[in-house]
């Protein structure tokens, strides 16, 4: 398969085949461009960054503590639309562990 | 009236600004910084997306996530922080007159100014929408606004005109929080955002984009209820025979930023036609003797990394300039772009020693093609590339001893 390496911003053209049992990534520039395109061959990845609601009625936004499987992403959105945070959250805090058993936290990144 | 004395002023508090701020106390200037928000950060506290600081702090983080590194870096040093105030004029004599709600109308007294105040989006009426002005139709980055800090979707059922990279990142913010974008539609037989985002904002959810397609008129009062969008011919013209309708609450326009320099108006400042910033020197100093600019409203980058670092370049500057009264070296030679290349910048750079970075952007898409940068008989860079896109700033680092007359920047096939 032909993929845009998404790592970084210089967008690396990648060729990612399979011989004799081994994911081949070709094109890439750097170590996580291997890395990326070995997991988007067998199983891509996403990192996610939405908002939760504060009791106060405002909103911190927050991201995943690592990239979650791609067709897990609107799962992961809606349990975050689901969390009211502490209205003192700081960017840094963790506001949820172990989302849907899928081994990331949901970290706070930013407020008003 | 208050007034106020400061070596360096640096105008607006966002990333450029806060860089630009942090390397001016470095050198051991005074230093203000006149930000009109109520926080320092700028346009990144909008941008709750990942893909910041890469390249200037080796991880990846978020937009807000970037600005808290740097806040907390300004809170540490000695530096004054005006929030909540507006930069209203700039005189001959480099005083900063601002307002602010808590100390009224200030005059600050500054040996330099740094000039940091970003750019603003092309709106409706910069691309002469036709039909009425219904609500609904809002620009990329006010929509992330609303979105991304006052926690509203500002629609369901959503077209964006521009491939620009705020509206990309639009249309996936738009998807995951559940609305549905139909359609992007693009100007240019190109994009004008990055590759990744081409990738991540819209194949990942299967958002159809258009290149050579523009948007004809909108239709609905009071809001939005559609509109007709049509594939363009190489004259850029819509053509009407082809004309298509589709429904949508929302329009987001991602077409293009400027630099808002309206502070330099009457000062005989000059500005270069290509960038709609200042013209400047390799200390990113204006024609106006100590005044200096950087980010995004010298020229528009496409990564914050870059911002930072520029600004860093003129902060530094300002503050030598404040402190001992000069750091331009004189005899000047031009930066020319020419054969595709849009522009160069630093757009001029004094002779001497050492090394300097060259940064351009080209007007077209360009495969399998050399960048040349040539003085006089010397050629000081060909450098081959793959892909040259409008939408991803080049560099090029070029030796200053080489110089031999005015630099010229081009592409060869």
């Amino acid at each position: 398969m032909n993929t845009i390496c998404i790592m970084c911003p210089m967008g690396c053209p990648l060729t990612i085949e399979e011989s004799d049992g081994n994911i081949v990534v070709t094109g890439n520039t750097c170590k996580r461009g291997e890395a990326y395109g070995k997991d988007e061959y067998s199983h891509p990845k996403r990192a996610v960054t939405s908002l939760v609601k504060m009791k106060d009625g405002g909103v911190a936004s927050v991201k995943t503590s690592q990239s979650v499987p791609k067709e897990r992403i609107f799962d992961v959105v809606r349990f975050i639309g689901s969390v009211t945070a502490d209205s003192g959250v700081r960017i840094g805090d963790v506001i949820a562990r172990d989302v849907l058993g899928l081994g990331v936290d949901i970290i706070v990144t930013g407020r008003k | 009236m208050r007034n106020m004395d400061f070596d360096v002023a640096v105008i607006g508090g966002g990333p450029a600004g806060m860089a630009a701020a942090l390397a001016a106390r470095k050198q051991g200037a005074t230093v203000v910084i006149l930000e009109r928000d109520s926080r320092l950060g700028g346009i990144l506290n909008q941008c709750i997306h990942q893909g910041f600081g890469l390249h200037y702090f080796g991880e990846e983080m978020t937009g807000p996530e970037y600005a808290d590194r740097f806040r907390k870096m300004v809170e540490k040093e000695d530096i004054a922080v005006m929030l909540e105030s507006m930069a209203l004029a700039l005189g001959e004599d480099k005083t900063v007159t601002a307002l602010s709600p808590s100390l009224g109308l200030c005059k600050i007294k500054a040996r330099s100014v740094v000039l940091a105040m970003g750019c603003r989006e092309r709106t409706a009426g910069a691309i002469a929408l036709a039909g009425s002005r219904p609500a609904g139709i809002y620009t990329a980055g006010m929509a992330q606004k609303i979105c991304n800090i006052d926690g509203y979707l500002v629609g369901k059922d959503v077209v964006i005109l521009g491939s620009g990279d705020i509206g990309l990142i639009m249309a996936r913010r738009m998807t995951t929080e559940g609305a549905n974008v139909k359609l992007v539609l693009e100007l240019a037989p190109y994009s004008s955002g990055l590759k990744r985002n081409i990738v991540q904002c819209l194949d990942d959810y299967g958002i159809p984009l258009k290149y050579s397609h523009t948007v004809t008129r909108v239709e609905g009062y009071p809001r939005l209820t559609g509109l007709y969008y049509a594939p363009v011919g190489e004259d850029k013209k819509p053509i009407l025979s082809e004309e298509r309708f589709i429904s949508c609450d929302t329009l987001l326009l991602s077409v293009g930023l400027i630099p808002e320099n309206d502070l330099l108006n009457g000062l005989g400042v000059n500005i270069s036609p290509v960038t709609q910033g200042a013209v400047v020197d390799e200390n990113r100093m204006t024609s106006m003797e100590g005044v200096f600019s950087c980010g995004n409203v010298l020229h528009v980058h496409d990564l914050v990394d870059n911002v930072s670092q520029e600004a860093e370049i003129a902060g530094a500057a300002a503050a030598r300039y404040a402190l001992d009264g000069g750091v331009c070296k004189g005899d000047f030679v031009n930066v020319v772009a020419r054969d595709g290349v849009r522009y160069a910048l630093p757009q001029r750079i004094s002779r001497g020693e050492g090394k300097l970075r060259l940064f351009f952007r080209v007007g077209d898409v360009y495969k399998n093609c050399r960048l040349i940068v040539q003085s006089g008989e010397n050629t000081l860079v060909s450098k081959k590339f793959m892909v040259l896109a409008p939408g991803e700033m080049g560099s090029a680092d070029i030796d200053i001893s080489l110089v031999d007359g005015d630099v010229v920047v081009r592409l060869e096939k």
